[in-house]
């Protein structure tokens, strides 16, 4: 028990880091334009991709330094080109403008890499267990993932705290206007930060990628786990896509690792006849509802706090 | 009542005619096309992809209930329509079980009824807020309800959905609705009747609180309307309508399936809704109808339409974001003064578009035969150098040489250059209509 214990919590950490990874830069972008990309689980998906073409061709290192710098481009691209176009016809056709781009990077990704999953492979230097819990060997890669992701976060902490970019990005998100007086270029920061924003999710792509399926369905089955995650942490608050991450990291994990059901504890008093919908409320067990559970959160949540944890707008 | 015709104007009496034709005239005429469509085009297969279109009415007209009308950006309207789907075919098996006899064309009810059910249960939920919060937990109930189906196999009937029998219902007046043409007028009925009345919805004061909702929320709230609840009553009456869509396809295909209530569905209507154009009612009408053929037609010449479907969608986003309805409504204007002058000015205008549309479809040649050729080394290295473009056997490219990947080269981007020079002669044709329609008028 101790040992699953550990481990859910490890994996579920892990997953909630990389959660962060995206959802930060998301809440950036929330924050500074009001929009919500619908297409950043995309980037997540271009970067695992990418990560993957580089590392057939160059090794994983330069994976991991070119996929995000090339998928935050392309995204400081599609500020400077779509976005900005379309932000005089309003926040709707902003939304449906970032849902069309999703929609068209998917058809991208499986005209060149098609509709299988892509033999993206842990790199050959780190495919060893670094550590053994009671019988479990924890992975080396899982180790880089977890000290990388913590890695960026704190450097995104010491950006935006620590430099004058940061500054003018903080300065930007609350007072546009007055940054835009005092000599800065808003609308390049706006950029900037729509590229930076998408790079993050491209570097949460390439070190997942390796980990896990990289498919071209990634990006359908994160993003709404996404938008849980900066609506249930509040929209626009850093620190609320953080709690949020790992309370949603770690409740999908330990749910995976459970079989409890209804049955399992009623099933000697109560059994609903097979083939009713009871009978299948009664026997599912948590792992099989785990897909569904940030869903269930994300109602809970705006039925008793519409405003998400550590929120304070209402959009 | 005949004393009061009598002493009224013979002038005023005829205006009155024409207004009521004008009014009612429109919606007999729609009933005469549908009616006669099947003997225009009387194959099998363009009854099916009538009846879809029927179905892709009501759905999309259902839905801009909410986005057009309303301002709300739902993520998530395939949940009402797939629901009510479910529902239905759990129905009709029931009532086929049971021998209870209700006819086919009534089943549609219970589906708007489960659409309307559901519209009030979520609604309640996801109404509070509009703008970006509203689309977000669209989402969100969109994706509990679909990871649910992969739960309660007894009612989502698991991978292979739920089947039901249609013609083993009470025969309607001798109609048993096996033939696809039953089921066209079927559903011809029921698109014509939810058509009027969607559209005598936008008139009543709910119709215009809806859209003052859509254009300034805090006003409507000094008025003294709760938009909340005026938001909460459009996004119930729009289950509603999504459930006879849903309804009407498990009716169509016999099936049920988890894909119903899924994100696909959900984008696809509100592509068909967008693309129409979600300012003026008919737009989604367009939107449905061409949505539903370029779906159906573009895969003979294409393995990835999608791509091309989603390309496009974005594109009017960009430049077109009043849709097809919009782009149809700007040159409505210049349909005014002596006749013989508005089809001179709509000449000259299309001839400008003519200029322009050569430059426009080299470029676009370029850019699809690049895109299809890249598919086909990246997908296709199997089969071998050759292509067949367009899916056109007499269109074959070859992808190893170096000539067709110059040459698209060129015409995408020297079709591009080509085109933009194009664009002060449309410019100017424009603004030359525009000035004569002003003369005409004055």
């Amino acid at each position: 028990m101790a040992e699953l214990i550990i481990i859910s919590t490890l994996n579920g950490v892990l997953y909630g880091l990389l959660l962060f990874l995206m959802a930060s830069g998301l809440t950036l972008i929330f924050s500074m334009m009001g929009v919500l990309n619908f297409a950043h689980a995309s980037f997540y998906m271009l970067g695992a991709f990418l990560g993957y073409q580089i590392s057939q061709w160059a090794g994983f290192i330069p994976a991991l330094i070119l996929a995000p710098l090339l998928a935050g481009g392309i995204g400081a691209l599609v500020e400077r080109f779509g976005l900005r176009t379309v932000h005089k016809h309003g926040h709707v056709a902003e939304l449906l403008f970032t849902f069309g781009l999703a929609f068209i990077i998917e058809e991208v990704i499986q005209i060149i890499w098609g509709k299988l999953s892509v033999d993206y492979r842990v790199p050959s230097w780190l495919d060893f267990p670094a550590f053994t819990i009671y019988a479990t060997n924890y992975p080396a890669y899982k180790t880089f993932m977890l000290l990388f992701s913590i890695a960026i976060f704190i450097g995104l902490i010491l950006l935006l705290t620590r430099t004058r970019a940061g500054l003018i990005i903080q300065a930007s998100l609350t007072h546009p206007n007055m940054v835009g007086m005092l000599g800065h270029n808003v609308p390049r920061v706006f950029m900037m930060v729509f590229g930076l924003g998408t790079a993050l999710a491209a570097i949460a792509g390439v070190i997942a990628g390796a980990a896990f399926v990289t498919q071209s369905n990634m990006a359908a089955l994160l993003g709404p786990i996404l938008f849980v995650v900066v609506v249930v942490g509040g929209l626009g608050s850093l620190w609320g896509a953080f709690v949020a991450s790992l309370l949603i990291g770690l409740l999908q994990t330990f749910a995976i690792a459970s079989d409890w059901s209804l049955y399992k504890f009623f099933g000697d008093y109560f059994t609903p006849t097979r083939g009713t919908i009871l009978h299948d409320v009664w026997t599912v067990t948590i792992a099989q509802i785990g897909p569904i559970l940030p869903y269930l959160l994300l109602v809970l949540v705006l039925i008793l706090r519409p405003t998400g944890l550590f929120g304070t707008r209402e959009t | 009542m005949s004393d009061t015709t009598k002493s009224m104007p013979a002038a005023a009496g005829a205006s009155d005619m024409v207004a009521r034709i004008k009014r009612y005239g429109v919606w007999i005429a729609a009933a005469a096309v549908l009616l006669v469509l099947p003997y225009i085009f009387p194959s099998g297969a363009a009854i099916t992809t009538m009846c879809l279109m029927g179905i892709m009415i009501i759905f999309a007209l259902s839905y801009n209930m909410l986005l057009g009308q309303s301002g709300m950006l739902s993520f998530g309207h395939a949940v009402y329509y797939g629901l009510a789907a479910f529902v239905t075919a759990h129905t009709i098996n029931w009532a086929v079980k049971n021998g209870v006899p209700i006819p086919l064309p009534l089943i549609p009810v219970v589906g708007g009824l489960t659409g309307l059910f559901f519209g009030i249960l979520f609604g309640s939920v996801s109404t509070r807020r509009g703008g970006t919060a509203f689309a977000m937990i669209s989402l969100g109930l969109a994706e509990l309800v679909y990871s649910s189906s992969l739960i309660l196999r007894s009612f989502f009937g698991g991978e292979e959905g739920i089947s039901a029998d249609r013609t083993k219902l009470l025969r309607f007046f001798g109609y048993n609705f096996g033939p696809q043409i039953q089921v066209y007028y079927l559903i011809a009925a029921w698109c014509l009747l939810c058509v009027i009345l969607m559209y005598a919805i936008t008139r009543t004061p709910l119709g215009r609180m809806c859209n003052a909702v859509r254009e300034n929320p805090e006003r409507v709230e000094f008025v003294g309307y709760n938009p909340q609840f005026v938001r909460f009553i459009a996004f119930s009456l729009a289950g509603l309508f999504a459930g006879v869509a849903g309804s009407l396809a498990a009716i169509n295909i016999e099936l049920a399936q988890a894909s119903f209530v899924g994100a696909a569905q959900s984008g696809a209507v509100l592509l068909a809704a967008y693309i129409g154009g979600v300012a003026f009612f008919v737009g989604p009408i367009l939107g449905a109808v061409l949505v539903t053929l370029l779906s159906v037609k573009l895969s003979d010449f294409s393995e990835i339409w999608v791509f091309y479907f989603g390309v496009l969608f974005v594109t009017m986003i960009l430049f077109a974001p009043y849709g097809l309805s919009g782009l149809l409504m700007m040159h409505a204007q210049f349909w005014s003064g002596p006749f013989g002058r508005r089809i001179a000015r709509i000449g000259r205008l299309f001839g400008a578009y003519l200029i322009a549309a050569i430059p426009a479809l080299i470029m676009l040649a370029g850019g699809i035969l690049l895109i299809e050729m890249i598919h086909h080394v990246a997908q296709k290295g199997a089969e071998g150098a050759n292509m067949h473009f367009l899916r056109r056997p007499y269109l074959t490219v070859n992808t190893y040489a170096a000539l067709p990947w110059v040459g698209a080269t060129i015409a995408l981007i020297g079709g591009f250059f080509a085109f933009r020079f194009t664009w002060p002669t449309v410019a100017k044709a424009w603004n030359d209509a525009l000035a004569d329609t002003q003369r005409s008028q004055s």
